[in-house]
């Protein structure tokens, strides 16, 4: 019963969390255009909050570097599960233009696992909105696994990281 | 203890959260529209309580969890006491050692926003307790008790003789119900200079928690709200209704003020109209 409620409010309630790994702001302005009353996300109980330890969604915009990519995955492991990661843009699917640069890592995907990948350059806010419901249907199936004891499996798998 | 206070705790204890939650949820749906947008479901608080206690638990330092459970145990135990008809300054004080706890989980995290926020909430409580201790004592002033039991006998309603002093009282509603121009330790909105203040390092579980606990401290505030009209249930309802719409209102006009502006803004205020109302008492 409880464990149906919360399921079913995982979906209902997906906080996001926007880090902006040295995008050109194109794709920024359109998440935050998906804030204002035309789209409203908070119809859905998005709400963009500024905590990964409070957040479920992770969308990221802009190219990996070597300087940011320690920041991304620092903010994805503060982030409790389960949390899903939506990458936006030509640059955060896959490094767009700047894919061969000397500096660049490339897509999101090379550092953290990605869940939803919503191309365009910049996309459209009902495109964003599109992906972020694609990965709230991830978050649903890594809720029902959550059932099955993933935290402690987790906790094991940490403990063994800090004691590396 | 006999059954009817009994059933009166359990109803207190079990109540006043889904109370709260619906008004958390009425408060955020009001504010959207009063933003023209559309807003969350009524029920999206509740909705955000069950996924936070889903979440995988999560925290620096292991005080913390006792400080959320001491904080929601306080916020509990100030709605049974209301509702047992107990006394004021008694409820204050379970009220405090509630906003206490919940500063102290904050400074057992290193993170520095954690630290700012539970700065700025000391500064908070020490901007209403006064005002709130003001309050009461001119409801014993004027009804001879703090007994709560005592003070519904009053014959007329306590907004009359005490009409400036429900003022001062607003003021604190607005500090404790975290709401702008005074929501500076955090905010209910997503997004604050300090990520999420006094909040930041709770997080899953325990977020929830703290969560409920703020639905039954406001539950609590809108009971003393309550008190100002005892005589007539529907004048009470009504009251309470304009005031929490006031204060709806208020937090969507209202910039962010800095503590010292709070500090000396609620003060200077909050002791003016105390005196005057204070004297008006007293020439009565």
């Amino acid at each position: 019963m409880l464990k149906k409620l919360v399921n079913g409010s995982r979906v209902k309630s997906p906080w996001l969390i926007h880090l902006d790994c040295s995008s050109c702001n194109g794709c920024d302005i359109e998440v935050l255009a998906c804030l204002t009353p035309l789209y409203d996300v908070e119809r859905f109980g998005i709400l963009n909050v500024g905590n990964p330890k409070h957040a479920d969604l992770l969308v990221v915009t802009g190219t990996v570097n070597h300087r940011n990519q320690k920041v991304l995955e620092n903010i994805y492991d503060q982030m409790p599960e389960p949390k899903v990661v939506v990458a936006v843009g030509a640059c955060g699917c896959s490094g767009g233009v700047f894919r061969d640069s000397f500096n660049v890592v490339g897509g999101v995907d090379k550092v953290i696992p990605v869940d939803a990948y919503v191309p365009g350059c910049a996309p459209k806010p009902e495109a964003i909105i599109d992906g972020i419901v694609l990965a709230l249907e991830k978050l649903a199936e890594k809720g029902k696994r959550v059932d099955q004891g993933i935290f402690e499996r987790l906790v094991g798998t940490r403990q063994a990281i800090t004691s590396r | 203890m006999n059954m009817e206070n009994l059933a009166t705790v359990a109803l207190a204890v079990l109540l006043s959260p889904l109370l709260g939650g619906v008004v958390a949820g009425l408060d955020r749906k009001i504010t959207a529209r009063l933003q023209g947008r559309y807003g969350p479901p009524i029920l999206q608080s509740f909705y955000d309580v069950f996924k936070l206690i889903g979440k995988e638990r999560m925290i620096v330092n292991p005080w913390q969890i006792l400080c959320a459970y001491v904080y929601l145990v306080a916020a509990m135990l100030t709605v049974v006491l209301l509702a047992l008809q107990s006394d004021l300054l008694l409820v204050f004080f379970v009220l405090a050692v509630g906003g206490v706890f919940l500063v102290i989980g904050a400074l057992a995290a290193p993170s520095p926003y954690s630290q700012v926020g539970a700065q700025r909430e000391l500064i908070q409580m020490l901007t209403y307790e006064p005002l709130l201790i003001l309050v009461f004592v001119s409801i014993y002033l004027v009804t001879g008790s703090y007994k709560i039991s005592e003070i519904l006998k009053f014959q007329e309603p306590l907004l009359i003789p005490l009409a400036l002093m429900y003022i001062v009282l607003g003021y604190a509603l607005t500090i404790k119900l975290r709401k702008s121009p005074f929501d500076i330790s955090t905010s209910h909105h997503a997004h604050q200079e300090i990520v999420k203040g006094v909040l930041t390092e709770y997080s899953g579980p325990y977020l929830a928690i703290i969560e409920v606990a703020h639905w039954y401290e406001t539950v609590f505030i809108l009971g003393i709200c309550a008190l100002f009209w005892h005589t007539n249930p529907v004048g009470a309802l009504v009251l309470v209704g304009l005031t929490y719409l006031a204060e709806i209102v208020v937090d969507n006009i209202c910039a962010r003020l800095t503590w010292r502006w709070m500090l000396g803004y609620v003060w200077s205020t909050g002791l003016l109209l105390s005196f005057a109302n204070y004297t008006w008492i007293y020439v009565r």
